[in-house]
């Protein structure tokens, strides 16, 4: 059992193990299930990350109009071929707005942790998938590896944006895809761990202020910022740059964050750019919609 | 450890937009029908802190009706949960309470039929994950996630230690339990969280137990 990055990583280094295979020895030993189980369901969980993914650059829309067609664009500028960066970022970019505005249309997404960072995690790995050419297989066994970030992180601070801002969502959601892709690309249990701590830290203190309490605004783009985000931190930790600020107390400090972020700016829609005068006209106009469709 | 699965991390997989104010909505509805075993006729729904400012954005209303009309996460029928609960005839009411509640994320349910009557108050901790945390009145901590007895009895010396023996024999391990009560000698409440489900005769025993008012069975 680990209980902390710290005692996960030393375990994966004293057995000579990835990260992903003390995740599933040690759901193998709390859930008392068999390991092709475990493997059958996280399979389930890729093909419905995949199928959001896939379904949101076609071009979906919230049922509040807020938003929507984005990961369209982005695929065609993708297609065009004009971009700045290279495929394999454009493609994470484009996944993780698709991805969550799929979510915001009321369609079926994977919680990774949460469903407002359900973007990140799929779209940096089917973007390394393709980058590296990897099978569906090598990506279900690092999904372990990013569920044991988030396992650590969930139980010593926090994953919901009620409790902890968003830094609690999307940070995490970036730490665990910072990891996975780590390990994924060939990297060690080591370099993943400051991966994940890179990805977290440049996060910190990021709010939750959603427009008109939906999870839109700015939810759908910070995911596209996560996944840019874990690529960032996974570069460097493949290079062998290296956290200062030891694993888990990086996960403290969110934790601390995360207390003293003032309760407008956790998930309740009164603060931030919930209360801007755009995100107020917004609240305004879609009340007298939902009124009316009551009426 | 809050979260126990890595599936807790990866996972659910359901209907948009929010792990912890659609999913672990449904799951706390969900949840409330099992304990309550039936079709409730009337719903009464209190939100409280987050929840009750943003549900609505969240669609933590339609969640919660979807949990108690027995939909999963990932039913596509979840949006459409109150037009098929009030064509069903189920009178539904919404409060957006303002009092201060200790986890942002609550939910006070009172399910009634023409006979019974239940209060229940549900938190949604994050990522879909949840916990209940009173019923009519009792404190207490179940996330559903592991098989599970609600035993409501008379607060006597000797009901513990009888269900108890009545797991030994059927060499069913209990993971978790608590005991809360309402007054000295009045009703009382056994939570007890199972590693193995028990089977209907061991549920049989603990119903002819002395002093056993009510067994409720949660499974997986």
């Amino acid at each position: 059992m680990f209980k902390n990055i710290a005692e996960l990583v030393s375990q994966a280094e004293t057995s000579g193990k990835k990260i992903y295979e003390i995740m599933i020895e040690q759901e193998m030993e709390v859930t008392g299930r068999k390991k092709e189980e475990l493997l059958y369901t996280m399979g389930n969980n890729y093909k419905a990350m995949k199928n959001a993914a896939y379904r949101g650059i076609q071009g979906v829309h919230s049922t509040s109009g807020l938003t929507g067609g984005d990961g369209k664009k982005l695929q065609d500028y993708l297609e065009k071929g004009t971009f700045l960066t290279d495929t394999t970022f454009l493609k994470a970019l484009t996944f993780a707005v698709a991805t969550n505005e799929v979510n915001a249309s009321m369609g079926v997404i994977c919680a990774t942790p949460t469903a407002g960072s359900c973007g990140v995690l799929p779209a940096v790995l089917l973007a390394v998938q393709e980058k590296l050419g990897l099978p569906d297989e090598t990506v279900i066994y690092h999904l372990f590896t990013a569920g044991a970030i988030g396992y650590v992180v969930a139980n010593n601070a926090c994953i919901s944006g009620a409790a902890g801002g968003c830094q609690a969502e999307v940070g995490t959601a970036s730490a665990m895809a910072a990891a996975a892709v780590t390990e994924m690309a060939g990297g060690t249990p080591d370099q993943a761990a400051h991966a994940m701590a890179i990805a977290l830290k440049n996060m910190l203190g990021l709010t939750c202020d959603p427009v008109a309490g939906l999870v839109e605004v700015p939810c759908i783009k910070r995911n596209a910022a996560g996944a840019s985000n874990a690529l960032t931190a996974a570069e460097m930790a493949l290079a062998g740059v290296k956290s200062r600020i030891p694993w888990d107390e990086v996960i403290g400090a969110m934790y601390q964050i995360g207390q003293v972020i003032p309760v407008s700016l956790k998930e309740t829609a009164l603060g931030g750019l919930a209360a801007t005068p755009e995100g107020l006209k917004w609240k305004k106009t879609l009340g007298q919609i939902k009124q009316q469709n009551s009426t | 450890m809050k979260y126990k699965s890595v599936f807790d991390i990866i996972g659910p997989v359901m209907v948009g937009p929010s792990s912890s104010h659609t999913a672990g909505a449904i799951r706390i509805g969900q949840i409330a029908r099992k304990i309550f075993g039936k079709e409730p006729e009337e719903i009464e729904v209190h939100f409280y802190g987050s929840f009750a400012e943003t549900y609505k954005g969240h669609a933590t209303d339609v969640a919660v009706i979807a949990g108690l009309m027995g939909f999963a996460t990932d039913d596509i029928r979840v949006g459409s949960s109150i037009e098929i609960a009030e064509e069903k005839g189920i009178r539904i009411h919404f409060y957006k309470e303002q009092a201060h509640t200790e986890h942002p994320n609550t939910v006070g349910l009172t399910l009634k039929s023409a006979q019974d009557r239940m209060e229940i108050v549900g938190i949604s901790v994050g990522g879909g994950a949840v916990q209940i945390t009173e019923l009519d009145g009792f404190p207490l901590k179940l996330s559903g996630e592991n098989p599970a007895m609600v035993i409501l009895h008379k607060d006597t010396y000797g009901v513990v230690a009888s269900v108890a023996a009545v797991l030994m024999r059927h060499k069913i391990n209990i993971s978790h339990m608590e005991v809360s009560r309402a007054d000295k000698g009045s009703d009382a409440l056994m939570v007890i969280e199972t590693d193995q489900i028990v089977s209907q005769e061991g549920i049989d025993e603990i119903t002819g137990e002395d002093h056993v008012k009510r067994v409720i069975i949660l499974d997986e």
